[in-house]
């Protein structure tokens, strides 16, 4: 049982651990992008309708399945990341304002766009799960919710982390994010790292929205709990201190607060917590642990472990 | 010797939409030599740096390097032609390393490897002596480090023609003359150096020529050999300034405000004001020097009630009726219902002095509200007081409606200067008043407060020039880290003196307690 509350919670966390990756990147550029939310929502509606077409079309080779969904849940979220560069860089947008905007974008697209995805009263998107269960296809395993997706926000999240902290593509890009008239007095090409890593950001967010689909809840109405989802990975970017290797720690921390309600009364013999009143108390768990972690990770006291300064400020080169 | 040319420019045109930055520049730099770009603030000397370094793009002109044309459009495209420019306002990301901030940005093709970077840094500091320690973080040096820093940089890219925006002026004497002596061995090395600055005794201290630019225009280049400082001021200036500062004998001083014991710590546990004791007197000008960030904004805050003191009492004795005012832990309002009248030009002007976005007559009533009993504004009032202002101290502006962050920074200052001296007050508290401003409107303020001290005024300047503020204080107080590392009688000292208490290591904080005591007991 206790196996199973962890496995359960490392799944749902994977959909934090892409949101939350995509946008330390994008935040590591000085974008701080309050579309998440509708970004993840249009990851999860573009891979859907990939699946759905190629289902209704016939096609069932797994491999293909997994592939193709995945790279149209990333295309559609990197669209949405273009489009925020396009007004925030561009046309110098108040990034906050067009970030919120991009949620309701997002949410209201997606909405749109998966009630439309059904075959009579069947959902073709949903045949492909078992495809995404892929490589411990037997769903009476205990493993049954780590799909192809979990191991992918892995690999992504190390990934991300080795070049933000390694490479010299990442010292300019965090450089971009801290100072961008230092970044452009030094010849780095300001406008295109903002543009290439809030774009690859979100992508990769978008990803968090089908992996919540296909990999943990795989019901037809589990896309409405996407957003909510979303604000909890932009959550654990600060959580994190802005670091995607202690982001997959994170995640499965906020994972299992968010799935408490379904295992604690079972796991934990107490009689309070089976009565009725425990259950929107467990549930609340989440998001007053959010509050409180906010609390104490803003008493920083290295710099290291601020936000990036340049954060939310549009850039002027020309400005006097 | 015959010296080749390393950099030219023809007829370079700059606008900023109806301003006109630079107008038509031509102005030559040779290998091997150090030629000073002179100009008062907002002649365009900036501007023309930047367009030789790839920040901004000239509208007209031409640009030779090593007597070929060359296009310049960005950063990269200058380090390219080997030019580097070392900021007035540093480039530098605070939680980067000094190595990763000199890397920044570099496109060698070769692996990225931070401990190749760190020897090659300690090559160079060899090389031309500095001394630096590569690992050390940004945010945890000294200025004079971070400049250090950013000369490594451009020198790491192989810079031949090396451009410096005011440099010296975050630097003690004793450092910039450091400095100096780098630029010296650079350009023995052959290296061709431009040098921004408005200290004219600094021009002709290092340079081999001299380029005076004036309202966006190249007036002359002089050799230096020839130069006086009056020439050069007039070159500047385009008419005949006279350099000297006036100083009063103060008239019949008491004792207006006591210090005594202050102590303070920031949120992170820095001290930043550790056992301040002073006296500042009536009808004396008070002034304090320091490195920037020594404890000079905290003091004054302290003073106007905007900084919370650990220890410590502050005694404002009004000198209308002899008693003592304790001003310690009240707030700006409470400190004015205690009649004391405190005047404060902060260092922020827009941020803390003034509201850039209103006109100047609703500036002037931020002082004046809370007068009236009406639930309406009266802005009568403070409408003359406005045009009064605009016309004794000859503000530049269209009006008195016009939002005060469209005025140029002298302007702004004037404004504040003139709201905080009609109050008629009996401390004034000034910080860095004349920072950036052009040589005219810098003595305007001096006058100004010179007026004030004439009139029994006790004035604190908190100034960042040594040599105005030799000049026109009588007392100086040097600030380091927090403490008072000694007050100085302005009339027999030398700005050397100041620099080397501005320096003063903290260890010796006894000497510096028994400074502050004989400075509080001669006051």
């Amino acid at each position: 049982m206790i196996l199973d509350y962890i496995l359960n919670a490392i799944a749902i966390g994977m959909t934090f651990l892409y949101g939350s990756t995509g946008e330390i990147i994008t935040e590591k550029a000085g974008h701080l992008n309050l579309g998440i939310p509708g970004v993840m929502c249009v990851g999860a509606a573009g891979g859907c309708a990939a699946l759905h077409y190629m289902i209704v079309g016939g096609i069932t080779n797994g491999f293909l399945l997994v592939l193709v969904g995945i790279l149209a849940s990333f295309i559609a979220a990197f669209l949405m990341g273009m489009l925020f560069s396009f007004l925030a860089v561009t046309l110098h947008a108040n990034q906050n304002v067009t970030g919120l905007a991009m949620t309701t974008f997002g949410v209201g697209l997606m909405k749109y766009i998966m009630f439309g995805l059904k075959e009579g009263n069947s959902i073709p998107y949903l045949k492909a799960l078992s495809a995404f269960r892929f490589p411990f296809a037997d769903q009476t395993n205990g493993l049954k919710y780590c799909g192809v997706m979990v191991f992918l926000a892995l690999i992504i999240a190390l990934l991300s982390s080795f070049v933000l902290f390694k490479t010299k593509v990442g010292l300019h890009l965090r450089a971009v994010g801290e100072n961008p008239a230092t970044a452009d007095a030094a010849g780095i090409n300001v406008t295109l790292y903002k543009y290439l890593a809030t774009s690859i950001g979100c992508g990769i967010s978008g990803l968090g929205g089908l992996c919540y689909i296909m990999d943990y809840a795989g019901s037809r109405e589990s896309y409405l709990s996407i957003e909510a989802l979303g604000w909890l990975a932009v959550a654990l970017v600060i959580f994190a201190l802005w670091r995607p290797h202690l982001s997959i720690v994170g995640s499965v921390i906020f994972g299992a607060l968010f799935i408490a309600g379904q295992f604690i009364p079972t796991l934990v013999p107490l009689k309070f917590l089976q009565t009725m009143t425990a259950a929107p108390l467990l549930k609340m768990l989440p998001y007053v642990v959010t509050i409180i972690v906010l609390t104490v990770t803003s008493i920083r006291d290295k710099k290291e472990n601020h936000p990036p300064q340049g954060l939310g400020l549009n850039y002027y080169r020309e400005e006097r | 010797m015959e010296k080749s040319i390393a950099l030219e420019l023809r007829g370079v045109t700059k606008t900023f939409g109806k301003v006109i930055a630079n107008n038509n520049v031509d102005l030559t730099v040779y290998k091997g030599e150090i030629l000073s770009i002179l100009g008062e603030n907002g002649c365009g000397k900036t501007t023309l740096m930047n367009m030789i370094s790839g920040i901004y793009y000239p509208d007209k002109g031409q640009i030779f390097v090593d007597g070929r044309e060359v296009v310049i459009r960005s950063p990269k495209d200058a380090f390219g032609y080997k030019i580097g420019m070392i900021h007035q306002h540093f480039k530098l990301v605070d939680v980067f390393s000094a190595s990763e901030n000199i890397v920044l940005g570099i496109d060698d093709g070769k692996k990225y490897n931070i401990k190749d970077v760190n020897n090659r840094v300690l090559e160079i500091c060899e090389r031309y002596g500095f001394n630096i320690d590569p690992k050390k973080k940004i945010y945890e040096m000294s200025v004079s480090e971070k400049q250090t820093v950013e000369i490594i940089k451009v020198l790491y890219r192989g810079a031949d023609i090396l451009i410096l925006d005011e440099p010296t002026a975050v630097l003690t004497p004793q450092e910039t003359e450091k400095l100096f002596d780098v630029l010296r061995r650079m350009r023995d090395d052959g290296k061709a150096i431009m040098i921004i600055t408005h200290k004219l005794h600094e021009v002709l201290s290092v340079s081999d020529r001299v380029a005076v630019l004036r309202r966006g225009e190249h007036i002359a280049t002089v050799e230096t050999a020839t130069a006086t400082e009056s020439m050069l001021t007039e070159m500047m200036v385009g008419k005949k300034v006279t350099l000297n500062i006036d100083r009063l004998d103060p008239v019949s001083p008491c004792e207006r405000l006591v210090l005594e014991g202050l102590n303070c710590t920031s949120h992170e546990g820095i001290k930043l004001l550790d056992n301040i004791s002073f006296t500042a007197r009536s009808g004396e000008i008070l002034g304090i020097a320091g490195i920037a960030g020594s404890g000079q904004r905290e003091l004054l805050e302290a003073i106007a009630g905007l900084q919370h003191l650990d220890e410590g009492t502050i005694t404002y004795k009004n000198p209308k009726n002899g008693e003592d005012v304790n001003l310690r832990d009240k707030t700006p309002l409470q400190i004015r219902d205690l009649g004391v009248r405190l005047s404060f030009v902060p260092e922020d002007r827009l941020g803390m002095g003034l509201v850039g976005n209103m006109d100047i007559i609703d500036n002037m009533m931020l002082r004046s509200y809370k007068r009236g009993a009406s639930m309406f504004l009266d802005r009568k009032a403070p409408k003359d007081l406005a045009k009064n202002i605009i016309q004794s101290l000859e503000i530049a502006t269209p009006g008195a409606t016009t939002p005060v962050r469209r005025l140029s920074g002298g302007n702004v200052q004037k404004v504040l200067v003139g709201r905080e001296i009609s109050s008629a007050p009996s401390v004034l508290m000034a910080a860095y008043p004349v920072r950036g401003l052009d040589i005219g409107s810098s003595y305007t303020i001096y006058n100004l407060l010179n007026d004030q001290k004439a009139r029994g005024v006790a004035v604190i300047f908190v100034g960042e020039d040594l040599d105005v503020l030799v000049e026109l204080c009588d007392r100086i107080i040097v600030l380091a880290s927090g403490k008072i590392t000694g007050i100085v009688d302005a009339r027999n000292t030398t700005k050397e003196e100041i620099g080397l208490l501005m320096t003063k290591s903290t260890s010796i904080s006894e000497d510096a307690e028994k400074a502050a005591k004989e400075g509080s007991e001669n006051g």
